[in-house]
């Protein structure tokens, strides 16, 4: 039987359309999840890594990219799950960030917090709790519009 | 080895089935919101390090059948996580006790010989820095706070003590030499402590036998009924 693999580049395209379940403004391949794509034979190897070790959208990202190879025709897929190095805010693409951004959700910053509120960009944010709706963020708010946002944590 | 890994992995479930229980009653939405997130990072945990010590038992046991197929006396957890939660002040003690602690054996599993132990270890570190430097922020908050929230903290630190001894208890089913860790934990509690106004009991007494399995106390078994009852009822169900 002769069979064409896709390109490696082909994939990691189709990977970055599948959207994050959580924050579907960013891509999977955007928060830096998506650590390797191979082909091992026929079978297309996804190694992902989880943000975090709990975070619940872990199976449905699966799932997801899952059904998105195979509706590019991809049948054997093997999801490898890994660990170590453990994920960290600093795989998250700039284009990411910006959409991030632009979504409402302040980027993470080694600073620690965010440098401005999402919305006005006024620079004048307080911290009200370490944990947002999500594993990944925290709850800021701007004092100068007094909307409260989310920062996605940095680690 | 087994044993360890056992030891990790019920000290973060027992732990988050508890912080769990918070879900929907937290004083405020922000502390529920918390507590409902660090339950969800030691639950992920658990995940990881039960499934480790049922892939390193090679008998066909995974994390859930691990978590819900065995009873109290099985339990390798750790006394001070079986506390019952109280009010909020006892729960963010117990908190605090339990994440200073947890850092340090993180930190010191980061460089364990075994690969799959350090992976686990380096991907909790970072959870578990975030989750003490929150309990740390609570203590300073309300030990040094009003006279009742004070009062409070204090009375929370005096009932747990009797518990932080036996985190500290060396035998050799650990991954790392507990006794070792002292000194540094001693440390960031004393400043902590001193921060938040509170004081230190005297007392050097520790009650034993939640990480052995020996002696749990009797809230163990309770958590466990209502933890375990529906895939024990309905042993076929899937979630």
């Amino acid at each position: 039987m002769v069979t064409t693999r896709a390109s490696l580049d082909d994939v990691w395209a189709w990977l970055a359309d599948v959207p994050d379940p959580e924050i579907p403004v960013i891509s999977i391949v955007d928060l830096g999840i998506v650590r390797d794509v191979a082909w091992q034979g026929d079978t297309l190897q996804v190694t992902v890594t989880p943000t975090y070790s709990g975070c619940p959208a872990t199976a449905v990202i699966s799932m997801e990219i899952e059904a998105a190879l195979r509706a590019k025709g991809i049948d054997q897929i093997a999801l490898k799950t890994q660990i170590a190095p453990p994920w960290t805010t600093d795989w998250l693409s700039d284009a990411g960030r910006s959409k991030l951004e632009a979504y409402g959700i302040a980027p993470p910053r080694a600073a620690g917090g965010p440098a401005r509120c999402p919305r006005c960009q006024a620079p004048e944010v307080e911290l009200i709790s370490q944990f947002g709706s999500t594993p990944c963020k925290a709850q800021w708010r701007c004092n100068s519009c007094l909307e409260p946002f989310d920062y996605f944590k940095c680690i | 080895m087994v044993e360890g890994l056992l030891r990790l992995g019920d000290n973060t479930l027992v732990l988050g089935q508890r912080l769990s229980a918070w879900c929907g009653h937290a004083p405020a939405l922000e502390e529920d919101i918390a507590l409902a997130n660090i339950a969800l990072d030691l639950i992920g945990q658990t995940q990881l390090w039960l499934g480790l010590a049922g892939q390193r038992e090679g008998q066909g046991r995974d994390a859930d059948r691990l978590a819900y197929h065995r009873d109290a006396w099985d339990f390798r957890n750790l006394l001070l996580v079986e506390q019952p939660n109280r009010d909020f002040g006892v729960t963010m003690m117990r908190q605090f006790l339990f994440d200073t602690w947890h850092l340090e054996v993180l930190k010191a599993l980061t460089g364990h010989v075994d690969e799959e132990v350090s992976a686990i270890a380096q991907k909790a570190v970072k959870e578990v820095t975030y989750h003490r430097e929150r309990s740390t922020d609570t203590i300073i908050a309300l030990g040094d706070g009003t006279e009742e929230s004070h009062n409070r903290m204090q009375s929370a630190l005096d009932r747990l003590w009797p518990y932080v001894g036996e985190m500290f208890d060396p035998d050799d089913a650990d991954l790392t030499d507990m006794a070792t860790l002292r000194p540094a934990f001693d440390t960031y509690l004393l400043s902590t402590l001193d921060e938040a106004t509170l004081t230190k009991p005297d007392s050097a007494f520790a009650h034993l036998g939640g990480k052995t399995g020996v002696r749990h106390t009797e809230h163990l078994g309770h958590m466990l009924a209502t933890m375990q009852v529906l895939p024990r009822s309905y042993p076929d169900a899937k979630w």
